[in-house]
């Protein structure tokens, strides 16, 4: 293979690094209004009045916008297919408040300095209502967080707003109940996992415009273009044909971008001026006011018989969508549908629970949604349940993961929102992941410990994964492929590069297919004018999807080349043998180069653009697989772990592009290792959160993140575009896990809530050396 | 106020608010590299070069600096394009929203220490934060090109 799997610097990668434009924020217009929201300071009230006499005087405001300016017309945020798997249950603007930060009404001014002296000057007066900020208390609470009749569910999700539900679900296989009470050893455990903040270092940011065509044009740092324009035409009642989103370069997502943020208040802005419009999201109201990782209690009980044969999983999970239920089932249903199969052979499985209203910040998608929870738990579960059969963790899991050509029930069961598809398991290489991974961190010597010195442990822990490859039947992904003059390329795509190197790879796949090379094939993504749909880029899908549905296009377009070669040189299509650049007409001197065929397409004979557009929608989800394995040094004193080493040994199939794929798993890695150890998520009694920039919620710096290996196996995934399956979330799955066995490992005490704080750590310590 | 800057090496004269900060006169002037990720100085993405020294321009005013040389990305595009060379081999550079920042700090590393080690130049970078590559891929192109004195 010339283009793919082999090493291929990004597209954009030095253009960006030299500083060229490329964000949303550096293609706002100078005479944009700078918009400003003013949020509310309560974590639940109910709008009395507002006056906004004073602002509206001052110069330079052009429009201040609130609820009372919208028509009501629920719609979610949430920025999936249609029709959505979550509730329709937010307005524009509302005349309840239901988070510290949630949108109150918007300013839009000459420039910074007057929206912000404006929204000082707006007196908004609440009825302050009783917020419900344990959600474990949510569900029939007196206090309902979504009283109003509009807001609906597309279809069946278990919504049940007066209850402070906003989604919930129930599955099992055979008779849960009955095998644990067979089994001869059964543990139950609760885990805890916190509200996860994306910090991609580039904040929400949007601008708005009417072009020369009084069509609404918005720049939007998205994961979905596609998605923001329906939504917004919903939202706004606005013609979808009028609407135009373009995503430029994007500075990261981690499904942060996947959900509407200020594109409708943006687009509101300009509508009602007539004027460009620009919002950018500080950092403070990136935390505050846009998404974060879900919080859950997960309540797991395993059962196996006394020879390490796994039997049941019973798992019960309650999960906090916040204040409005963007993916609140979607995350919900995976924290069991991508966890849950690695252990296949069970006799009876079960997963349910509820996903419940608070007045916290609204959850949404995250990199590994559900499945890093879900993962903790169960793989924390498995660690526990081994110490209590005494048995080695290594040989159970190899007795009781899943397999190549294995499969489990649950893939036909659970889908995302919806029913699953049935599927085998045509590549999983676990086990040679998880040999190879003891081989890399030197379990053997290792495990489970060693003291270094008097207050210092050494020891291991390790994790298993899986995730999936796209949402099949769901989720499509188009491409369309020009040819130029020269014998270059245009390759379109909806498929969105949020900075994961998708122009790349997808570029690479279309090169290796039309027998060129990368700098051939000009990849451009995305806008909803001028590239074919694509559901974005979430849910592990770009690779597999949009990588399968280039694939198509590139074979296409061959076949029309060919065609029109055979035409030039007078023979049949099966006569001529094409390598990329010259085309040969077989036992024959005549031949025609690509470049030669293109120009004459052109300017010549048989004159037409060649183009084709192909789409594809996945029949499966082939799940990457991996094994991580964690060497730390705590320090029983301070309580501190030190990470020292990760070792990730993945199976994505083939990789398009080794270091870049290599790149989503260490960034993945090392954003698990943030929830697992430092991303502390705390708020007020009064629902205020106090982590809200990179001081007080520390992401990892280059100080603690430990030394990574990083390894791939051989792997060839049958469905999936030159072998290749996704690999965008599974890093950051086992982290969780792999760092509290280790933490067991080292000083016996288990960490169940994350993060695995020192204080916890050494509070654990204590209590565990007075019973002793 | 007037104030007079040295931008790569081309004598600017500003007329700003007392309160502007850098990073703003920066940005309104077309230095469109020069980014904003947080708001509390604390994720380095709009480090800039004063006198040669790497410092968050979203942390200092711009009439305190009357007369100074700031260095933008757009000032050593050379120095950029090789790391960024560098950074491609490695698949070190994702979204790439730390990078313009992340290559002046460089740069301004390479001019001050002998060659650092792994331990040096994480100290030295640490103020750099990035949520994409999990950093080591960093450092590796950092080492290589630090190595390349062509
Ligand atoms: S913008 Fe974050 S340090 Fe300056
Ligand atoms: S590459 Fe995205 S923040 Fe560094």
């Amino acid at each position: 293979m010339k283009s793919v799997n082999v090493i291929t610097p990004s597209v954009d990668g030095k253009g960006l690094m030299m500083g060229k434009a490329g964000y949303t924020n550096d293609y706002v217009l100078k005479n944009a209004l700078i918009i400003k929201v003013l949020r509310s300071p309560h974590p639940f009230a109910k709008i009395v009045s507002i006056d906004d006499e004073e602002a509206k005087k001052l110069t330079g405001v052009e429009c201040i916008l609130s609820h009372k300016d919208f028509d009501r017309r629920p719609f979610t945020r949430a920025g999936q297919g249609y029709p959505e798997p979550s509730p329709h249950d937010k307005f524009v603007f509302d005349e309840y408040v239901r988070y510290v930060g949630d949108e109150v009404l918007c300013v839009a001014a000459i420039d910074e300095v007057t929206a912000e002296k404006a929204l000082s000057l707006i007196k908004v007066e609440y009825e302050v209502l009783e917020p419900v900020l344990d959600f474990e208390k949510a569900m029939n609470n007196v206090s309902v967080i979504h009283p109003e009749p509009e807001i609906h569910e597309m279809f069946p999700i278990g919504f049940e707003p007066k209850k402070n539900i906003s989604a919930s679900y129930h599955m099992h296989i055979g008779n849960v109940e009955d095998t644990l009470k067979k089994c001869e050893v059964v543990i139950k455990e609760s885990f805890y996992t916190q509200a996860q903040a994306h910090s991609m270092m580039e904040p929400h940011a949007v601008n708005t415009q009417f072009d020369y065509q009084n069509r609404l044009i918005i720049y939007s740092a998205t994961q979905t273009p596609f998605h923001v324009r329906r939504i917004i035409s919903q939202a706004l009642n606005y013609p979808i044909s009028k609407i135009r989103v373009i995503k430029p370069r994007v500075g990261g997502g981690f499904g942060g971008k996947q959900a509407i943020h200020g594109e409708i208040i943006a687009s509101a802005v300009t509508i009602k001026t007539g004027k460009p419009a620009a919002l950018v999201y500080t950092r403070k109201e990136v935390f505050e006011s846009s998404y974060t990782r879900h919080p859950m209690r997960l309540d797991i009980t395993v059962g196996a018989d006394k020879d390490g044969t796994l039997k049941a999983i019973d798992c019960y999970v309650l999960s906090d969508t916040g204040a409005y239920g963007e993916h609140a089932l979607t995350v919900f249903m995976v924290a069991g549908s991508k966890v849950l199969p690695l252990y296949n052979k069970v006799d009876s499985v079960r997963f349910h629970g509820h996903v419940v209203y608070t007045n916290h910040t609204p959850a949404g998608a995250f990199r590994g949604y559900g499945a890093i929870q879900g993962n903790f738990a169960l793989e924390s579960a498995v660690d526990i349940l081994c110490n209590k059969l005494g048995m080695d963790p290594i040989l159970f899991r190899q007795k009781n993961m899943m397999k190549e050509n294995e499969t489990s029930p649950i893939f036909a069961i659970m889908g995302e929102g919806t029913e699953g598809t049935a599927m085998m398991m045509e590549t999983c290489k676990l086990d040679y992941c998880v040999k190879r991974g003891l081989e890399l961190i030197d379990w053997n010597n290792k495990y489970p410990s060693k003291k270094i010195n008097d207050h210092i442990v050494r020891s291991v822990g390790m994790a298993i994964a899986m995730q999936g490859s796209g949402i099949p039947y769901i989720d499509m992904g188009s491409a369309t492929i020009k040819l130029n003059d020269d014998g270059f390329y245009n390759l379109l795509v909806g498929a969105t590069d949020i900075g994961q190197g998708s122009d790349t790879i997808l570029a690479q796949i279309a090169a290796e297919e039309l027998m060129t090379s990368v700098d051939k094939m000009i990849p451009y993504s995305s806008d909803t004018d001028l590239t074919p749909f694509d559901t974005g880029a979430y849910a592990s899908s770009t690779t597999f999807v949009s990588g399968n549905a280039v694939l198509k296009a590139a074979k296409t377009m061959k076949n029309k080349l060919i065609e029109e070669a055979a035409n030039a040189l007078n023979c049949a299509k099966e006569e001529i043998g094409f390598d990329g650049e010259i085309f040969n007409k077989v036992n024959s001197t005549e031949s025609i180069t690509l470049k030669e065929l293109s120009n004459r397409l052109y300017y010549n004979s048989d004159q037409k653009q060649l183009m084709v557009t192909e789409s594809y929608v996945g029949h499966k989800s082939p799940p990457p697989f991996m094994a991580g394995f964690a060497e730390i040094d705590l320090d029983t004193e301070t309580g501190e772990v030190k990470v020292n080493k990760y070792c990730s040994v993945v199976d994505c199939g083939v990789t398009i592009n080794p270091k870049l794929a290599k790149g989503q798993v260490e960034g993945a890695i090392v954003q698990g290792l943030g929830m697992a150890l430092y991303e502390d998520v705390v708020y007020t009694a009064k629902g205020k959160l106090i982590t809200n920039d990179f001081m007080s919620y520390r992401i990892p710096s280059r100080m603690e993140t430990p030394e990574l290996i990083t390894e791939f196996a051989e792997s060839n995934e049958p469905s999936g575009p030159f072998g290749a399956k996704s690999v965008g979330e599974i890093g950051i799955d086992t982290p969780p896990a792999a760092i509290m066995n280790a933490i067991y490992n080292a000083c016996g005490v288990r960490i169940k809530s994350l993060p695995a704080t020192p204080e916890k750590i050494l509070m654990e310590l204590r209590r565990k050396n007075h019973e002793q | 106020m007037l104030v007079n800057l040295y931008v790569n090496n081309v004598l600017k004269k500003y007329h700003v608010q007392a309160g502007e900060f850098l990073l703003d006169t920066l940005r309104n002037d077309n230095y469109i590299s020069v980014r904003r990720g947080c708001d509390s100085t604390s994720c380095g993405v709009c480090t800039v070069l004063i006198e040669g020294k790497p410092v968050p321009s979203c942390s200092v005013l711009t009439i305190r600096l009357e007369g100074k040389h700031i260095t933008t990305v757009e000032g050593i595009q050379e120095e950029a394009e090789k790391l960024a060379h560098y950074f491609g081999l490695e698949g070190a550079d994702q979204c790439g929203f730390c990078n313009p920042s992340m290559a002046l700090t460089v740069y301004a590393m390479k001019n001050e220490l002998k060659n650092p080690t792994l331990e040096t130049i994480k100290a030295y970078l640490v103020g750099n934060l990035c949520r994409c590559t999990g950093y080591q891929a960093q450092h590796i192109a950092i080492l290589h090109y630090l190595e390349d004195r062509s």
